[in-house]
């Protein structure tokens, strides 16, 4: 029965789209979970367009990196048969929701990041990655616009609320360094113009950030510590459960079309 | 859809009103005019309507919690795509709705806190549970078939603004029912598990979505006035009749089996149903489904927690406001 | 407690470039910038729209339905602004 499993060969490119891919299914996942449960339905059809985008973005990312990795694995194989340890994705995007103020907050600090990145991404050697940056780039506008105007109310709102956003932006900081991180493989498709240098980004996102937090009267940690540990499968808790409610058919059920 | 649990109708008291206006009012509907929000209605016209629009609401958010179960374990990510597409069009149905009932002088925060207090109701096809994947095929196949049965009349609702409504939804629903069968035919190709999954699920869901439409026309007691405001255009029997006939051959194709075994097409095309056991049905309606308390919850959990947001969100408008002001003044 | 008013708002949209924005709907929204992003989420979810307005419920003044005598029927007999009152032979072609 094909219940394990399945090997994926990591190449630079692969892994490259593989990460990038996770990302957005995990960060979107982690938002369609509030479908249903927002504080007010405007903002559930707001999170759920969220949702929708960065499960698209998803797809596209999984079958390329399938495409280029050339065995018989598809999107569907790299989101439901890895386990935890070869998930790829940011420590960033598996963080439980929390409450609004901590999905808010989590999701301004990606979308700040992944605006400037999908933006710089569209110059890619590379014409598939540079064509789903180009689509990715503007959702990811929007997605900052929205996450934005949100931390402001909620710096700027009532006592609870800034309270709980300054707590928010205080727990999550940690895990925001890991976006900002490469290792060789990566280095390499760098100076191969496929991907770009995402350190070069960390100036304009801080900027980005000071602008909006400021406005809503918060203030981002001192502190330079960061978690790492995403990019080569060292998760926090929270990925397996995610991941256990998320691929609970395909293993129960194996090898079956839905 | 969603009309059924109304229990009681409002008292006609055209004797109370302006005999000539009522009359008037009579005519504008009788000559299939739509009725619009500052225009003169009965009391009873304003409350009757204000209390199918708001419950049409309520089941289009209550009833995104039962499919919004399986949107984390949804099997494919083309499937999960489309469920979330699906469940969120249902927050936007209800949102439309919530809206039309506004135009009759009561706000959504009103007539959600009087479902959330139990004091207005909601389809009781949302008190039952979504055990397997398969459910949410048959919801889309069948609970949103029974829903268009009964929303497409409704575009033709005397009431501008909620024939506006049901016209839009009716419009974005045409991909719901479609994505159900999709999900059924698929499992019905596949292992016999699967197989045997989707007729489980068809078993289960058959009679509470038979109820949808509600109690049985000699016993309705509100069909009346509503049909002579041109609210309903077809009795509560008519259109599970015509659900029944549409939905045969479509199980047919399937291979399933409806869970009626005496079922044999009558000589007008028809397909007679056996009697439907109400007692479920009331006890539903009064509380008691399997789920009812879950959902009520659900809801009543989202709008609390959501409080403090909502309240961060006027705090910051009045101060936005203020400072507008005051630099106007500068 | 009851739960507090968030403001209402109606919602406009302009699905082609050329064509005057049209009422699609209505929504909640705290703000002014807060309800022209809900309106996006809601209301142009399938490609519907170039261009949103949104105006707050509360601005809009409306006509009396009472008072419809008064207010239109007076143009209903003023046929002379319609081209179709006046006559020009077939010969002279299209006018």
């Amino acid at each position: 029965m094909p219940v394990a499993n399945i090997q994926v060969s990591e190449t630079p490119l692969v892994l490259y789209a593989l990460r990038r891919a996770d990302d957005a299914l995990i960060l979107g996942h982690r938002l369609s979970e509030w479908c249903g449960h927002a504080p007010m339905l405007e903002e559930d059809m707001a999170l759920s367009n969220i949702a929708l985008d960065l499960l698209g973005q998803a797809r596209e990312l999984y079958t390329y990196a399938a495409k280029a990795e050339g065995k018989d694995n598809d999107e569907d194989k790299l989101a439901y048969l890895r386990d935890v340890r070869q998930y790829r994705n940011l420590l960033l995007v598996e963080q439980p929701n929390g409450g609004f103020a901590q999905t808010l907050v989590r999701q301004f600090f990606y979308s700040a990041f992944a605006d400037l990145y999908w933006r710089a991404m569209m110059a890619s050697r590379d014409t598939t990655l540079a064509a789903i940056a180009a689509k990715s780039e503007k959702e990811s506008a929007y997605h900052l616009r929205h996450a934005s105007e949100w931390i402001i109310r909620l710096g700027d709102g009532t006592d609870e609320s800034r309270a709980r956003a300054q707590a928010a932006i205080d727990h999550l900081w940690a895990f925001t360094g890991e976006m900002f991180a490469v290792d060789e493989g990566e280095c390499a498709l760098i100076h191969a113009d496929i991907a770009i240098d995402p350190g070069s980004l960390r100036g304009r996102w801080l900027t980005t950030l000071s602008g909006v937090v400021s406005e809503a009267t918060l203030e981002l940690p001192q502190t330079d510590w960061m978690q790492q540990g995403g990019r080569t499968g060292r998760h926090s808790e929270h990925l397996g459960h995610l991941l256990s409610e998320l691929q609970s058919m395909q293993r129960t059920f194996p090898g079956q079309t839905w | 859809m969603y009309t059924q649990a109304l229990s009681t109708t409002e008292t006609d008291d055209r004797g109370l009103e302006d005999a000539a206006k009522a009359a008037q009012f009579q005519a504008r509907i009788d000559a299939e005019e739509r009725i619009e929000p500052n225009d003169w209605m009965p009391a009873a016209y304003r409350k009757t309507l204000t209390r199918q629009i708001s419950q049409h609401a309520h089941s289009e958010i209550v009833g995104m919690l039962p499919e919004g179960n399986w949107i984390t374990r949804a099997p494919s990510l083309r499937r999960k795509a489309a469920l979330l597409a699906k469940v969120q069009d249902e927050c936007g149905h209800g949102l439309y709705l919530y809206a039309a009932a506004e135009t009759l002088g009561t706000s959504r925060e009103e007539l959600v806190d009087a479902m959330l207090a139990g004091k207005a109701k909601y389809s009781s096809i949302f008190n039952y549970p979504t055990l397997t994947w398969a459910d949410i095929g048959i919801i889309g196949w069948l609970v949103d078939g029974a829903a268009i049965m009964n929303q497409i009349p409704l575009c033709r609702c005397s009431y501008g603004p909620y024939a506006r409504a049901m016209i839009r939804v009716c419009k974005e629903e045409s991909f719901h029912q479609r994505q159900g069968y999709e999900i059924v035919l698929t499992l019905c190709r596949g292992s016999d598990e699967q197989q045997a999954m989707a007729q489980e699920a068809l078993n289960r869901w058959w009679w509470p979505v038979l109820m949808m439409f509600g109690p049985p026309d000699a016993t309705s007691q509100h069909s009346d006035t509503s049909t002579k405001w041109k609210i309903k255009r077809f009795s509560n029997d008519e259109l599970r009749q015509k659900f029944v006939d549409a939905t045969v051959p479509q199980a047919q194709y399937l291979g399933l089996t409806i869970p009626d075994p005496g079922m044999i097409q009558d000589a007008d095309g028809h397909w007679p149903y056996s009697e439907i056991d109400w007692t479920e049905f009331k006890q539903v309606l009064a509380g008691n489904g399997p789920c009812n308390r879950d959902r009520l919850a659900a809801r009543g959990k989202a709008h609390d927690e959501g409080a403090w947001v909502r309240e961060a969100a006027a705090a910051y408008a009045a101060k936005r406001a203020r400072r507008q002001t005051a630099q106007a003044a500068e | 407690m009851a739960t507090p008013n968030t403001p209402l708002w109606e919602v406009f949209i302009r699905s082609r470039n050329g064509l005057a924005h049209k009422h699609v709907g209505s929504l909640h929204a705290s703000d002014t910038t807060m309800a022209l992003q809900a309106a996006r989420d809601i209301y142009t979810r399938r490609g519907e729209g170039l261009s949103i307005w949104v105006v707050p419920s509360t601005a809009i003044t409306a006509s009396d339905p009472a008072e419809k005598g008064m207010m239109f029927e007076p143009a209903e007999s003023k046929i002379y602004r319609h081209p179709t009152f006046y006559e020009v032979p077939d010969e002279v072609g299209h006018m």
